[in-house]
């Protein structure tokens, strides 16, 4: 910085601003113009599933015709396929009960834990939010093998009950590690004042805490929410009958029967199977961004 | 601790009600740190039980024979380190996780100006677009590149041959399937860079580039003397912390090449998930997946040490 202020002597104004203006101009249009080019890149592959899926299954094996475009006519085939003659249904509901169970859970134990080691502290509470972050960092892959036995020795191998119990090692770390940051940044003088009151502990949580960290709450509810949806490592090692799959590997295993492979039912399911996190993303994106980033920004 | 334990007992006399006099359980109950105890009891109760006993439990496990009957010690170990197969998913997962953390990283910053660089109506409108990738479940993601590389009707050779080039074998010629495993890493992961760099770009002072623009520094100026500089543990965290996510990948490889051709694109999670649950030997297994353990490890404590050097300064 000061090598900078020294070597460069400061111009004269007025043509320097107009020059600047001209760079700017020009550092908007390259901006442009790159960002076009990551966009493609970053959207090729779901546009071409959506593409894909609305295919007759003729045109998505006749090999002649421009695979990025629709020649034939969009046609909503693959859907139907997929809805009447497939266990994609069965998947949707197992999933759907299994995350909504797992957000559950997640969030009254991280919510919970988080009040606890952010506000009130005990023997050894730092050293347990140091051990949760550090949990957070042991991947799934890491532990599938010991969990397949214990889950197993529990008799939920082939249930999806089972991925209920083992999905709170995905969530609830990072789910307690963002709230106990929200909790810290609220103002001691609310629980002093709440204690004057006479208020309980639990009173305080509800009444106070958590409406005054809700955007915390949202966005660890999206980040519980997400990681159930997508988990693959556990359902893939853990569940092998169809009447217990879940969504990820139902669509990746299951729906792919015989030797043809059915793409444009194939993209027809992926498509729905990831239209759930998609919808929430676009409305709460700035809740869950401002939940993951809020380290990054307060620095 | 104990002005805070002094103010809350008064408190608890004031609401009315008669202590008994056999009151050494119940005072207990009451006291602050034991209901902060309750409070993170459930939490406790999943990580010991779901994370920590299932680590140690990997290791006396993979000590183990095939039919867990007969205590091996590190059999399995250096039965592990005397097979090709084994070092060639030592490289790859290196192979994979390092380019593929540097390119997340690099387009990462590089999209994360460009936004930044834009008026800040706009920014949430690209922002959203370029986030797509990494709100997909990445199984299903994984799905739709697959299609895209497929043998005979991939999209991307169709356009390689419009060009008048040669189709190129994604998935069946072994070092195009490295190539292309991590290419599906890099979009999947660099819009998690976006977002963490963007944050960071936007909590840097204005002043700074003013002052700089003022003294006649250039774009790449600003960007090595102040830019780099005020984000570097920010971006330290997040390589580290992509690393270890990137390290123990799973869905991308097993659904695109399941290992192939030849093992040539196996990582850690892929060729443990082989052994131990497709081949029915979980000690074994647990064996592979423990050699992620060191690399993990290390990177952990580098983490921590960002993050706690960032909470000082937030301090």
């Amino acid at each position: 910085m000061t090598s900078v202020a020294i070597s460069v002597p400061k111009a004269a104004g007025a043509p320097r601003l107009a020059s600047l203006k001209r760079n700017r101009r020009w550092a908007l249009i390259t901006s442009y113009v790159f960002l076009v080019i990551f966009a493609i890149f970053f959207l090729m592959p779901p546009y071409y599933m959506v593409v894909t899926a609305l295919k007759s299954d003729a045109e998505v094996a006749h090999m002649a015709t421009n695979p990025w475009i629709i020649a034939n006519g969009i046609t909503l085939d693959q859907f139907k396929i997929l809805f009447t003659q497939t266990d994609f249904l069965i998947f949707f509901k197992n999933t759907a009960i299994v995350t909504v169970a797992v957000v559950i859970i997640t969030m009254v134990v991280s919510v919970l834990a988080a009040f606890s080691l952010g506000r009130m502290r005990f023997w050894g509470s730092s050293i347990l939010a140091t051990g949760i972050f550090l949990t957070y960092l042991v991947p799934d892959t890491l532990l599938f093998i010991p969990l397949f036995q214990i889950v197993k020795a529990i008799g939920l191998l082939n249930s999806y009950w089972g991925m209920v119990l083992v999905y709170p090692t995905l969530t609830v770390p990072f789910c307690t590690w963002i709230m106990i940051g929200y909790f810290q940044s609220i103002p001691k003088e609310l629980d002093e004042a709440a204690l004057i009151d006479g208020a309980g502990h639990m009173q305080m949580l509800l009444k106070i805490f958590i409406p005054v960290a809700l955007p915390g709450i949202i966005a660890a509810t999206i980040f519980a929410f997400t990681v159930s949806w997508a988990a693959f490592v556990y359902p893939m090692a853990f569940l092998y009958s169809a009447d217990q799959q879940v969504l990820t590997v139902g669509t990746v295993t299951s729906l792919i029967r015989a030797d043809v492979y059915k793409w444009g039912m194939l993209m027809a399911g992926a498509l729905v199977a990831a239209a759930p996190p998609l919808v929430i993303y676009a409305f709460l994106m700035d809740y869950y961004i401002a939940g993951l980033t809020s380290g990054a920004t307060k620095g | 601790m104990a002005d805070t334990v002094h103010t809350w007992v008064p408190a608890l006399q004031e609401t009315g009600k008669r202590i008994p006099a056999r009151s050494g359980l119940k005072k207990f109950l009451r006291q602050r740190s034991t209901i902060a105890f309750l409070m993170c009891l459930p939490l406790i109760v999943i990580i010991t039980s779901l994370v920590i006993y299932p680590a140690f439990y990997s290791i006396y496990l993979s000590m183990l024979n095939k039919a867990q009957t007969r205590f091996i010690g590190l059999g399995n170990f250096t039965f592990l380190l005397s097979r090709d197969v084994f070092w060639m998913v030592v490289q790859q997962s290196a192979i994979f996780a390092l380019s593929a953390v540097f390119f997340k990283a690099l387009i990462g910053l590089i999209t994360a100006h460009l936004i930044n660089n834009l008026p800040s109506k706009g920014q949430r409108k690209w922002r959203g677009m370029l986030l797509v990738p990494w709100v997909i479940p990445l199984a299903l993601s994984s799905l739709g590149w697959w299609w895209l590389f497929d043998p005979t009707h991939s999209a991307f050779n169709w356009i390689l041959a419009g060009l008048g080039f040669n189709e190129i074998p994604w998935l069946s010629d072994p070092y195009w399937a490295r190539f292309s495993v991590i290419l599906v890493n890099v979009w999947y992961g660099a819009p998690f860079f976006l977002i963490m760099y963007l944050a960071a770009l936007k909590s840097v002072p204005e002043q700074l580039y003013e002052a700089a623009a003022i003294d006649g520094a250039n774009a790449w100026q600003r960007f090595i003397h102040i830019t780099l500089p005020m984000m570097r543990n920010i971006i330290a965290i997040t390589v580290l912390f992509s690393l270890i996510v990137t390290f123990a990948n799973f869905d991308i490889v097993q659904i695109m090449t399941a290992g192939g051709p030849r093992n040539m694109t196996h990582v850690f999670a892929t060729y443990s998930f082989l052994l131990g649950i497709r081949s029915g030997d979980l000690p074994l297994g647990a064996a592979t997946s423990l050699f992620m353990f060191p690399i993990l490890a290390i990177a952990a404590v580098f983490i921590l040490r960002g993050v706690r050097k960032r909470g000082r300064e937030i301090a």
